[in-house]
């Protein structure tokens, strides 16, 4: 089972935290502090799993973003890899072209994809259409019923696109996954 | 129109509070913002402000995010929740799944909308619904919601099908009881055709299996078949791009339906013949070029191993790790090394020919493959490979880095003593870690060597010498300091002399005031800690008797510390010296070698210390200050001089509290050198009674007995362990006669017998129960488990769960590990107010979980025989 979810950029801020087991809010600071640190300076050739006191968490860096999922030590790690790549890919779908900013400004509606993609700490959904047509649907349901909503999509400024986790091509090697580069703005 | 663009609106967009927070340059000016927006929201909150409710809720959540406080809020979610509208239910829920969790208690208070959401006709509305239950369900809620769960799990709709499966695996979590209701509905489910529905509904039933003895078996009948047809139609599926990844089709479900199976064919030989050949296609089948593959393949290996597997499927197995372990990528190494774990329970010998490879990756630079592999290599000792093995790990400790070092030398300790058939090639290791790392030896590993070396009369001249010559050559290592300083002190003439010396040793030339140089380079060395200071103390008044010549010297060096500000050591000065200068008659006589420790008593000792998480404090020695040695068993061989007694002593019985787990605990050998100092200056704020035996013995020393708070108790054998008081219990057993300032309590309990409320073939739970005078209502109990099995309990959790008219406050246990056979228990007070006292007797449900061997178990019960009047 899925303990949590983290979205951190490298400078250890948090852009999404999802908790499937109940913690104090002084906990969770602590743990995503101490995930930070554990994965932020490794090695891209090291292993993608980190032991985090009687779990584990599997990680993945896509640009600047540390994706981190902490499950049972007797869980599949692979298949979890796996699994924060199909999120990337929605997420990349839904925003087109996916930034952190897209992130930090629409985190309500990342929390919607993932309420869709995970729940109760199980995977939910593995199919890419749905993954994508549920929540977009939802989005829209949302504007066509609330005019005084601002919740639609607004049009982007291309100024936020200064960082982009960008083009998510399936590589042979995961960890090597490292996608694009960040240019500063 | 957008209404935030309304000058007179108040209040900003949420994508403008994002942006002015992202523009502050420092923390304070955060702060500021943050300030100023909730100070906003909460005035809006105030005027019931119906327009921004939503919008300042996702403000709200935003400001969570950072880390500010936000509880202020949580009111708001419920009334969004309320609401009519789709957009103000989607961000009302995603609130409450963000600002709440299920231990608040305003969470009773959405119980009502969540209701209502999940029998809405709309399929988005009960999708939401679904999705908050999935997040923050309790174990109220899931009583109470339980039924439309149920019945949304038979809806047409996919998404709410699947939603509703995984919202059961939370309620069956929450409540195992539940099982039963889902599981004829789960199996019926795996027909489906839809992923989604099915990857859920698996795990549905992996989570049914846990939790219920009754679904396992209900399951293993109605569900392989369907399993085996889902698997072989997505492992020989054509290529589904809505689902392929790296050319497989969804490697999740795959996944998920091969854990299943390892589930259900776990110790079942039908249903493992069923899957047996769907397993030998999917190990043979599936690509490993890639992650995905790789990922079903490691499962898939899993689970051949875990259900009763022909031993030809093994074989192709153990190949498939053999494979992994070859494998370039880091990530399939880890993965190998972990299932090869699993793997030794069944094939020993196929392990042990990838050793050299397993050898490698404990020098690996990933400190994840280096953790793994140094467990797997721990397991792979045996007697004829463990010298050639522990060589290895030795050299490389040299190499390996600081925090790696730890585990390292803990794994090497264990080794050596484990398979230290030879006593000569334990004592060389031995040596050879202290003098690498020696700061990360645990205290009862030294011990023990120091047991070892006392019980081997003819390696005591070689291990002294060895000890000399390795502190000459590395003095910083605090375990190796400590060690041959007491050789030193106790077997100075064998160093001196070159006494038993062995074939394999060059003979070293060492006089007698190179010895006592040694003691004072360790006793004076900077950052020496005080426990290594006082057993130099000691080791110089020893030799001050084995070297009459350098007793003057020694007593000079001792007096150097008469000004020192830890007592301790200015005590220690202070009567040394004063034993080298006026007790010339008795000083040979009290300075004698040390009496051959007892092994087996020490092994005992620390077999027990080891189990019980309970720390024992050293106030043992305390006992025998007065001078009247009680033993308390009564079962001591005679002894062969004083001192030996006194040892004994301090090692039959164990007294303890409560306190901090990390203190050493009972170590015999610190209580009777009496430098037990810092632990027990640690152990759980109770005032350390750490008398110097030595000085008791003499009289010399008056160390006040304290025996206020420190709850002591008596043991009734040596070895056994523990009975447990809770601190502030004021039940003091003292050691000493006319000491103790307690008189026996009189028996509260009598009103209300103790009950063994609960008892199965493994656990043993029983109630003791007391009641405050004046309030009838309110009982407090004191639940103590025992252990009936011969296999220690770990992770050991008790929960219960009373009808409502009972309020429950349950206090944390003494420990999480329950000792085997009966030695020693867990104790866990719990107070119950029965609202209804007088009409209704006291109920309890009770749930114990715990692992056997890392395997988890559950047990559940109800108690109806409280005594009446509770």
């Amino acid at each position: 089972m899925i303990r949590f979810i983290l979205l951190q950029n490298r400078q250890g801020k948090t852009r999404l935290a999802k908790y499937y087991v109940p913690l104090e809010d002084s906990e969770k600071h602590k743990v995503e502090y101490e995930v930070h640190r554990l994965v932020v300076n490794r090695d891209p050739k090291f292993t993608n799993f980190v032991e985090f006191r009687t779990h584990k968490v599997i990680y993945r860096r896509y640009a600047g973003l540390f994706f981190s999922i902490c499950v049972d030590i007797t869980d599949n790690e692979l298949v979890y890899l796996e699994c924060i790549h199909l999120f990337v890919e929605i997420l990349d779908h839904f925003f087109s072209n996916v930034c952190e900013l897209d992130l930090v400004f629409n985190f309500h509606k990342v929390y919607l994809i993932l309420d869709e993609f995970i729940l109760a700490g199980e995977l939910q959904e593995t199919s890419k259409k749905i993954g994508l047509r549920r929540p977009q649907s939802s989005v829209v349901y949302n504007t066509s019923t609330s005019s005084t909503s601002s919740w639609s999509r607004a049009k982007k400024c291309p100024g936020l696109h200064a960082c982009r986790v960008s083009v998510l091509v399936r590589q042979r090697r995961p960890s090597s996954a490292q996608i694009s580069c960040i240019t500063a703005s | 129109m957008d209404l935030s663009l309304n000058p007179f609106s108040s209040g900003t967009r949420l994508r403008d509070m994002i942006r002015a927070i992202r523009a502050s340059k420092t923390a304070a000016e955060e702060r500021a913002v943050v300030r100023r927006e909730c100070a906003a929201i909460r005035a809006a909150i105030s005027d019931n402000d119906q327009d921004y409710r939503h919008r300042n809720m996702a403000k709200l959540m935003f400001i969570h995010m950072l880390g500010y406080p936000t509880h202020f809020g949580q009111m708001e979610c419920l009334k969004l929740i309320a609401a009519s509208g789709f957009p103000e239910k989607r961000i009302g829920y995603l609130g409450l799944t963000l600002l709440l969790d299920e231990r608040q208690e305003v969470l009773m208070l959405v119980t009502n909308s969540l209701k209502q959401d999940l029998n809405h006709s709309n399929q988005f509305i009960v999708g939401l619904a679904l999705c908050a239950l999935g997040n923050i369900c309790s174990a109220e809620m899931a009583r109470d919601l339980a039924p439309e769960v149920e019945r949304l799990l038979q809806t047409r709709d996919p998404n709410t099908k699947k939603k509703a499966a995984l919202c059961s695996i939370r309620i069956v979590r929450k409540v195992p009881d539940l099982a039963e209701n889902f599981m004829g509905s789960a199996a019926s489910l795996l027909k489906e055709k839809h992923h989604g529905v099915l990857i859920s509904v698996v795990q549905l039933c992996t989570e049914l299996c846990k939790a219920s003895r009754e679904a396992l078996e209900y399951l293993r009948k109605h569900s392989v078949e369907g399993l085996v047809r889902i698997l072989r139609d997505v492992s020989n599926s054509s290529y589904a791009p809505e689902y392929d990844i790296a050319g497989i089709t969804d490697p999740f479900l795959h996944i998920r339906v091969l854990r299943l199976m390892r589930t259900l064919g776990q110790g079942d030989a039908d249903c493992s013949e069923h899957v047996n050949d769907i397993l030998a296609q999917v190990a043979t089948k599936t690509e490993s070029n890639k992650n995905a593959g790789n990922a079903i393949l490691y499962e898939c290996v899993e689970t051949i191993m875990g259900i009763e597997a022909t031993s030809g499927l093994r074989v192709l197995a153990i190949n498939i790790l053999g494979r992994f372990l070859s494998n370039r990528d880091n990530n399939i190494r880890y993965v190998a090394l972990n299932m090869l774990m699993k793997a030794m329970a069944v094939d020993t010998l196929a392990v042990q020919r990838h050793r050299v490879t397993i050898l490698e990756c404990v020098k690996d630079a990933d400190v994840s493959i280096r953790k793994r592999a140094l467990e797997l290599v721990y397991l792979l000792v045996n007697d004829t490979n463990v010298k050639p093995l522990t060589k290895e790990l030795v050299d490389y400790l040299e190499v390996s880095d600081d925090d790696f070092k730890e585990d390292l030398t803990a794994k090497i300790c264990s080794i050596v003593e484990k398979f230290s058939q030879d006593k000569l090639w334990y004592l060389d290791q031995m040596f050879k870690v202290l003098t690498l790392t020696g700061n990360f030896v645990k205290d009862d590993v030294w011990h023990a060597l120091i047991v070892l070396i006392s019980n081997a009369p003819e390696l005591q001249g070689y291990s002294v010498r060895s000890l000399y010559k390795a502190l000459q050559a590395s003095g910083t290592q605090e375990s190796l300091v400590r060690v041959a300083v007491w050789c030193i002190g106790e077997y100075g003439e064998m160093l001196v002399n070159n006494i038993s010396m062995l074939d394999v040793e060059e003979p070293i030339t060492v006089t007698e005031s190179e010895a006592v140089d040694a003691l004072e380079l360790a006793l004076k060395r900077y950052s020496v800690d005080v426990t290594t200071r006082a057993m130099c103390l000691v080791a110089l008044l020893k030799l001050s008797s084995r070297f009459p010549q350098t007793s003057k010297r020694i007593q000079a060096i001792v007096v150097q510390n008469k000004g020192n500000t830890v007592l301790e050591l200015q005590q220690r000065s202070i009567e040394f010296n004063s034993i080298i200068q006026r007790h010339q008659s008795i000083k040979s006589s009290l300075l004698e070698r040390m009496p051959v420790l007892d092994e087996a008593s020490y092994l005992l000792k620390r077999a027990a210390s080891s189990q019980a998480t309970v720390s024992l404090t050293k106030s043992a020695p305390s006992a025998a200050s007065g001078g009247s040695l009680k033993v308390p068993n009564g079962a001591v061989k005679p002894p062969p001089a004083p001192l030996a007694d006194l040892l004994d002593l301090s090692s039959d019985d164990a007294p303890v509290t409560t306190s901090a787990p990390s203190t050493a605990p009972n170590d015999f050998l610190q209580d009777l050198l009496g430098i037990g100092l810092i632990d027990t200056s640690t152990a759980g704020g109770a005032p350390s009674a750490s008398t110097d035996i030595l000085m008791d013995l003499l009289s010399i020393g008056s160390y006040p007995v304290q025996n206020g708070p420190l709850a002591t108790s008596n043991i009734s054998s040596p070895g056994q362990a523990v009975t447990k008081h809770a601190p502030g219990t004021p039940q003091v057993i003292d050691l000493l006669d006319g000491l103790s300032p307690s008189t026996p309590l009189p028996d509260v309990n009598a009103a209300y017998p103790s009950i063994t409320a609960f008892q199965s073939a493994t656990l043993k739970m029983t109630f003791n129960f007391k009641k405050q005078p004046g309030k009838p209502q309110e009982t407090t109990m004191h639940a103590s488990f025992t252990n009936l099995t011969s296999v220690t309990l770990t992770n050991f959790m008790f929960q219960a769960a009373v009808p409502k008219f009972i309020q429950l406050r349950l206090d944390p246990a003494s420990s999480s590990t329950l000792p085997a056979s009966g030695n020693g228990s867990i104790t866990q007070s719990l107070s119950v107010t029965n609202n209804q006292h007088g009409q209704k007797p006291l109920a309890m449900r009770i749930r114990i979980s715990y692992k056997v061997n890392g395997e988890e178990r559950l047990e559940q019960g109800q108690i109806s025989n409280f005594p009446a009047g509770l």
